[in-house]
């Protein structure tokens, strides 16, 4: 009986997965304008970005390395 | 003594493996080689030049909001300069979602060459681009000769004259 109830729950589990992954959608190159806008930087605030940052130092006694290449367009 | 797998399990992780997300592939692009597709086949809005002499076109996919095609855009208004009379032929196919993002574009950055917007995203998702900017270098034939993913400058104009010119003296 035991058993049978571990069986059954994970079927769900895997069931549910499924079901969260149909939630997901691939983002065409061409369809990335609004992941390009600005107002989808994290640093497009200079100050705020300055304070979370002296946080950070503060913090951890480490800084930078948040830089990536490239905007959310994820040209060239 | 082994226990038989649940049917219902294989069921379900059928079910997954049919619904999850297809991922983008490069692999699926048009490639060398492939015909292109006819470009009075999509509705594309605004006007085509007559292809009927043409013996390079280069059909490059853009958007406003994507840098590198800022790039470009000078360097493909001096090749259709340089290559003016020749039967050479620059058609820019606009991906944005809006209208107004390619006219304050174009207002701010005024070209020489083609630009159609392809409102409905069907040809670029026939083409597939894995990414922005992707242009094709198509021959007299209709086939895709070359194509270019993403924009790199000097090296891309270099690369650009040098197929024209291959393309050019193959076309007499």
């Amino acid at each position: 009986m035991h058993r049978r109830r571990a069986t059954i729950a994970a079927i769900l589990a895997v069931f549910a997965v499924g079901l969260a992954l149909t939630g997901c959608t691939t983002v065409q190159p061409w369809e990335r304008g609004n992941l390009a806008d600005a107002t989808m930087r994290p640093d497009r605030d200079p100050l705020q970005a300055s304070m979370t940052e002296h946080i950070y130092f503060s913090r951890e006694a480490s800084s930078g390395g948040r830089g990536v290449g490239g905007g959310g367009c994820g040209c060239n | 003594m082994k226990r038989p797998v649940h049917p219902l399990f294989i069921l379900t992780l059928g079910f997954v493996l049919a619904t999850a997300a297809p991922s983008a592939r490069a692999a699926d692009a048009l490639a060398a080689g492939q015909p292109f597709p006819a470009l009075t086949e999509f509705a594309l809005e605004g006007t085509l030049p007559d292809l009927a002499g043409a013996k390079v076109v280069i059909v490059d996919f853009w958007a406003s909001w994507c840098a590198p095609c800022k790039a470009s855009f000078p360097v493909y208004d001096q090749l259709q300069k340089d290559y003016a009379g020749k039967g050479v032929y620059v058609i820019a196919v606009n991906v944005d979602q809006n209208d107004k993002q390619m006219a304050a574009f174009l207002k701010k950055q005024p070209v020489g060459f083609t630009v159609v917007r392809d409102a409905g995203a069907k040809l670029v998702a026939r083409v597939k681009v894995p990414t922005m900017p992707t242009s094709f270098v198509v021959d007299a034939k209709w086939i895709v000769r070359f194509a270019h993913s993403g924009f790199h400058g000097e090296e891309t104009r270099r690369r650009y004259v040098e197929q024209i010119d291959q393309l050019l003296q193959e076309t007499p």
